[in-house]
């Protein structure tokens, strides 16, 4: 194992550990993996998942009720996720589907998984990186998702989406996009 | 009906009221600077400016749905949007300004920004569990928005000569739109009293404290005028709301019912 490689063991976060064990402890686990293939309309990588928007799952014979956050007030994204979820599930043969959205407690992107946070970098996207207060300034420390190099900077607390952030890396140049620690 | 069933129907209607004038300020603001979108300095503002509209215009499907919940009449948010009319529209006069230049744009966003740090911390302690979680939510957004407005702020005011200029116009003419955001009337009075809304007079001082904190490392001055134009929360609007609500409301209502 290289060094590199030894630096990226990821840590768990408990509010990561207490989302897996509400799901572990869930009786619809078949569920719970058939929605591991709904992904984020806006970032396919991300499943809702991993994301951290996906809440709950309870099933009463025929009808399914999924409990789903949103990211932003305005994200809109969410009445595709509505459908992207109903579709799913509707494919696999349940006959009512109720997506419910649930405001509190609000999303935070400490609920993404590692494994997301490792899809979002290969995806071309710095993860969202511990900040104090959540608070981005020119001295946020991030790393450019494309070249590896921390000589980055801040052009603009707003980007391409409500939930990220606009990044330029002085290495490579390349403009790239930050998830918001929120 | 006995007097308590009745006076629990005048309450829900009371809180129905407040959602909706809540969802108008979030809606007609979130328009107005929707209006930016294209037409932004430059990409990053552009899109900065497309944000923050998107996060007012979600905050309003927040109180628009609550209300609708609440309604049980068959109401949705669209309807609350699109189908009423000016004078029943209850936003602060101050949203409905047209978007004017830029400096104007972030002048009223200053103004309006911080405003909503502080209502929006208070209406986290109301005792309707909805409102809270939509607090909780929009208060995270609203960092974004005072860190955003502040730092353009401090940019134009401390700008060029012609920057400070126009910061110190917009200034002047916003200021006496701001009175009103800190009165209360009689329906917010009730629900103050209930535990619900929040008492937008206990919030002058503090935002006074933060608007002259930026002004002053800005190079800005309140102005000595003491004028002041109230009237939204009635219903009692400038010529400027009625033009934004044909824009905003004309594909609705020329297409009822319409989905796609």
């Amino acid at each position: 194992m290289t060094t590199t490689q030894m630096q990226l063991i990821p840590t768990k976060s408990s509010l990561q550990y207490e989302r897996e064990q509400f799901r572990n402890e869930s009786n619809v686990p078949h569920l719970w993996a058939l929605l591991d293939e709904v992904t984020d309309p806006e970032i396919p990588v991300l499943s809702l998942w991993d994301i951290g928007i996906l809440k709950d799952i309870s099933q009463q014979d025929q009808s399914v009720t999924v409990v789903i956050t949103p990211t932003y007030s305005g994200c809109p994204a969410m009445d595709v996720i509505r459908e992207d979820i109903t579709a799913a599930l509707t494919k696999y043969g349940i006959a009512q589907v109720n997506v419910e959205l649930e405001l509190t407690p609000a999303w935070t992107t400490d609920w993404m998984t590692n494994k997301g946070r490792e899809q979002l970098r290969g995806y071309g996207i710095a993860p969202p990186v511990d900040t104090v207060d959540r608070v981005l300034t020119q001295d946020t420390q991030v790393q450019c998702p494309h070249c590896g190099s921390h000589a980055t900077r801040l052009v603009s607390e707003f980007a391409s989406t409500a939930c990220k952030a606009l990044f330029q890396c002085n290495d490579c140049s390349e403009p790239f996009d930050l998830f918001k620690h929120i | 009906m006995t007097q308590s069933t009745q006076n629990k129907v005048d309450s829900k209607q009371d809180l129905i009221n407040y959602l909706v004038r809540l969802g108008d300020d979030s809606i007609v603001l979130g328009h107005r600077v929707s209006e930016w979108v294209s037409n932004g300095p430059f990409l990053e503002e552009d899109i900065a400016l497309g944000n923050v509209a998107l996060d007012y215009i979600g905050r309003a499907r927040l109180f628009y749905g609550h209300a609708a919940t609440l309604s049980e009449d068959g109401k949705t948010e669209d309807d609350f949007a699109f189908l009423r009319d000016e004078r029943e529209f209850e936003n602060y006069l101050i949203n409905e300004l047209p978007r004017g230049d830029f400096a104007y744009t972030i002048v009223r966003q200053l103004l309006v920004d911080l405003y909503n740090k502080h209502h929006l911390q208070a209406l986290k302690s109301s005792t309707d569990e909805t409102l809270v979680a939509i607090a909780e939510k929009a208060s995270k957004e609203t960092s974004y928005h005072c860190r955003r407005s502040t730092s353009w702020a401090l940019r134009l005011g401390d700008g060029t000569q012609e920057s400070k200029r126009r910061m110190q116009l917009a200034v002047d003419d916003i200021w006496g739109y701001s009175h009103e955001l800190f009165e209360v009337d009689a329906l917010e009075q009730r629900l103050i009293d209930a535990g619900i809304a929040v008492d937008c007079e206990q919030l002058k001082q503090q935002w006074l404290a933060d608007v002259e904190e930026v002004f002053e490392e800005a190079g800005l001055t309140i102005p000595e005028a003491t004028w002041a134009v109230r009237g939204g929360r009635k219903g009692y609007h400038t010529e400027h709301l009625g033009h934004l609500l044909t824009q905003m409301q004309f594909v609705h209502r020329s297409f009822p019912g319409a989905t796609w």
